[in-house]
């Protein structure tokens, strides 16, 4: 178990901390076992000559990326990342700062890979790749959410996400694995989804589901699984299926598909929208989990593909589908393909076909919290910066109530919640709790100056991590809540007749 | 001809070379290397176009770094920009008739060295004074900046302390540049000047100076904001064996 550890104070304003090196040397989660290892390809342990081995795997991964090799070779050391990375802001360890993660990668890179650290290794801080080194890999590339925050402020749009996911593969080619993230993705090979949720129980858990709506709304709203000839086949994060606040996020989208008649279905198949083979930086692996995803429409006879609620499963979908599963030409080019869902519902609203009574939700005073995936690895909509105004669009839609936090928190500045990247789970909590200080700092103030009771999020990481740090800073963890879940509360059904 | 004058003669031909061997082969390499997935990053234009002017802001006005850190972009933007005005400057040596407009930013070049020292004073400051820039600093950092420094001190020291015989010097490299080799004037602070200059340009492509060229092939910022309108295959991505794919670009 971890250590105990002091939750952060939120102070009157941000402060960049002082350095303390070191105060999260101890943070590393579980690793993988070598059943956990096997399904995704990868050796179980740590394997012969593995210095070898992980220099090889390097600077393969260096020669099939345009963006290491730039981002390797071009950082001047301005420091414009330094004061941006939540887990530096929330832990004040100088190896959390971006430009210093990058060069725990960097330095054994310009050892066996460039002249000036082949010949002059002191000069520029070339290191050898030993046991010392993998350790700290491992640490320090477990405490990177990958959310792109540093990239946006560095003048050469270095990203330190492709970094810790390129470290992250090689460890997982030398047998280094790390449980949480691998075991999730050797459950989606086998059964389709990170819960491990076969077939029956997913039925079971809509047709509950179906009863539910029904008792509270006197309606008819169907949760469809398998049904071939559907317009929509829907992909959701499977936490929409179990976890609190998400279903009521899946209950919304039902709602709206149902209000605007148009016909959906879940897969069993592809029954998980998240790709966590992104945070392990492993194309093989997150080529095959999207595979699953166009096997499903094609045997489903869909003609849109519909993503819920999920920030890494949209970054992979806008950005990664096309490439990884497409072409789309079987689907109805009217429609974006992939589409988000809030971009259905938004679309939906702007065309006057969804009734939504705003005094449905007159109990909250609403925020927004934007997920790094969804504002800094895709869009939604035609223009730049849709993936800021559809969703606020809904939800000023849905509410009478809303704020925005401070704007150096929020839109393509935003933080991270502390939990994405493969970090949500119970191993890293004190990381967690200590990377979501920004974020609680800016919270914290539209509570006492707006009296906000509403945090709202279209990801399954955002909330799961909320609904657990969220009581550390003194607010109660129901507080997090699905945007759909507020177009649930909003929207007014009537029985068909 | 004396033996300074060959030594600096080959000094410079064999400076050139690297800087531009080196520049263009690091360049070929970025350019041949595949980037198989879209990862630009917001604010991400939709068009060709849009990359072209977000480029453009990056490199000329530091857009991303004045949003960052306000103190790293005056002191970065100074710097740069009074590099380019004295390197520009630094053309009436290399041309005759010298060109109209580098006639014209004379009076600027004096101010622009100045200006480049106070951008360097102030970079380097950082790596003292701010806890977390002095952890990230290496050794060649502070030796970059403090070659750039010799530089510009030696160039003006030109100015101010030991006048050179400048014509002679012009004579020297318009030689070198038609194979006509002049003499080289012997003054202490010429020589210091040209050799640093010399080791930047050889150092420079294995560098953390190949910032310069490197970040026009930096996806995150080139990249068109265009993944569900246009598929993209490129590297691996290309290679995938994907049922009904249709391959290359």
């Amino acid at each position: 178990m971890a250590a105990a550890f002091e939750t952060p104070a939120i102070g009157e304003y941000p402060v960049i901390p002082l350095v303390r090196e070191g105060t999260m040397a101890h943070s590393k989660p579980f690793v993988a076992k070598p059943e956990h290892q096997a399904p995704l390809g990868f050796p179980g342990e740590l394997v012969p000559d593995w210095e070898k081995v992980a220099v090889k795997r390097l600077g393969e991964l260096v020669s099939e990326s345009r963006a290491l090799q730039v981002y390797l070779d071009s950082c001047v050391k301005c420091g414009a990342c330094t004061d941006k990375c939540h887990y530096y802001l929330g832990t004040a360890d100088p190896k959390n700062m971006p430009v210093a993660r990058q060069d725990l990668l960097r330095s054994v890179y310009r050892r066996y890979y460039t002249f000036a650290g082949k010949h002059f290794p002191k000069l520029v801080g070339a290191r050898d790749m030993t046991k010392g080194v993998l350790d700290e890999w491992y640490g320090y590339f477990h405490q990177c959410s990958q959310c792109r925050r540093c990239s946006v402020f560095c003048p050469y749009g270095i990203d330190t996400a492709e970094v810790s996911m390129a470290a992250r593969d090689i460890m997982d080619s030398v047998g280094v694995g790390q449980k949480y993230s691998n075991e999730i993705i050797g459950k989606v090979h086998k059964i389709g989804n990170n819960l491990g949720l076969p077939e029956p129980a997913l039925r079971d858990t809509l047709e509950g589901l179906e009863e539910d709506v029904k008792e509270a709304t006197g309606v008819d709203v169907r949760f469809p699984l398998d049904e071939k000839g559907a317009e929509v086949l829907l992909i959701t994060p499977s936490a929409d299926f179990f976890a609190e606040p998400h279903i009521d996020g899946l209950i919304g989208y039902a709602k709206v598909f149902h209000a605007a008649g148009i016909s959906w279905t879940l897969s069993s198949h592809a029954s998980e929208a998240a790709n966590f083979s992104l945070f392990i930086g492993n194309h093989d692996n997150l080529q095959k989990v999207a595979a699953r995803i166009r096997e499903a429409a094609l045997e489903l006879g869909a003609r849109r593909l519909v993503v819920g609620e999920c920030g890494h499963a949209w970054r992979v979908a806008y950005s990664f589908w096309n490439t990884l599963i497409g072409p789309f030409d079987f689907l109805d080019a009217r429609y974006p393909a992939p589409q988000h869902i809030c971009e259905v519902t938004w679309d939906l609203i702007q065309r006057g076909a969804l009734t939504l009574d705003k005094s449905a939700n007159d109990d909250k005073v609403v925020t927004f919290h934007d997920s790094c995936n969804v504002s800094r690895g895709s869009r939604m909509g035609g223009v730049p910066g849709g993936q800021f105004t559809i969703p606020r669009g809904i939800i000023r839609a849905c509410v009478n109530k809303f704020v925005d936090m401070a704007p150096e928190t929020i839109g393509e500045t935003t933080f991270c919640c502390g939990g994405g990247g493969g970090l949500l789970t119970d191993d890293l909590v004190e990381l967690r709790v200590k990377g979501a200080l920004p974020r609680m700092q800016a919270l914290q103030q539209v509570v006492d100056e707006y009296g906000v009771n509403y945090l709202a999020a279209i990801c399954a990481i955002c909330k799961s991590q909320f609904t657990k740090v969220l009581p550390y800073y003194k607010h109660p963890m129901d507080m997090i809540g699905s945007v759909h879940g507020l177009v649930s509360n909003a929207i007014v059904l009537t029985p068909k007749p | 001809m004396s033996a300074l004058t060959v030594f600096y003669a080959l000094l410079f031909y064999a400076a050139a070379g690297i800087l531009v061997a080196g520049v263009l082969a690091r360049c070929w390499r970025y350019a041949r290397t595949p980037q198989p997935l879209k990862i630009p990053i917001p604010p991400a234009p939709t068009t060709r176009r849009g990359v072209a002017l977000r480029m453009i802001a990056e490199v000329t006005l530091f857009r991303s770094l004045f949003h960052s850190n306000k103190w790293i972009w005056l002191f970065g933007w100074v710097f740069h920009a009074a590099l380019l005005v004295v390197l520009l400057r630094h053309l009436r040596y290399f041309t005759e008739p010298v060109w109209l407009w580098v006639d014209l930013i004379q009076p600027l070049g004096l101010y622009a060295a100045f200006a480049l020292l106070a951008g360097l004073a102030g970079l380097w400051a950082r790596r003292f004074l701010v806890d977390r820039v002095r952890y990230i600093s290496s050794a060649s950092d502070h030796l970059m900046l403090a070659l750039l420094v010799a530089i510009a001190a030696s160039g003006l020291a030109m100015k101010y302390v030991a006048h050179t015989d400048i014509v002679a010097l012009k004579a020297f490299f318009l030689g070198l540049m038609a194979f006509d080799w002049q003499p080289l004037p012997a003054d202490a602070p010429l020589l210091i000047h040209l050799t640093l200059v010399a080791l930047l340009m050889i150092v420079f492509p294995v560098s953390k100076l190949m910032h310069a060229p490197g970040v026009f092939f930096s996806p995150s910022l080139n990249q068109v904001d265009d993944a569900r309108e246009r598929r993209h295959l490129a590297g691996w991505s290309a290679r995938l064996t994907q049922p009904g794919a249709t391959r290359g670009h």
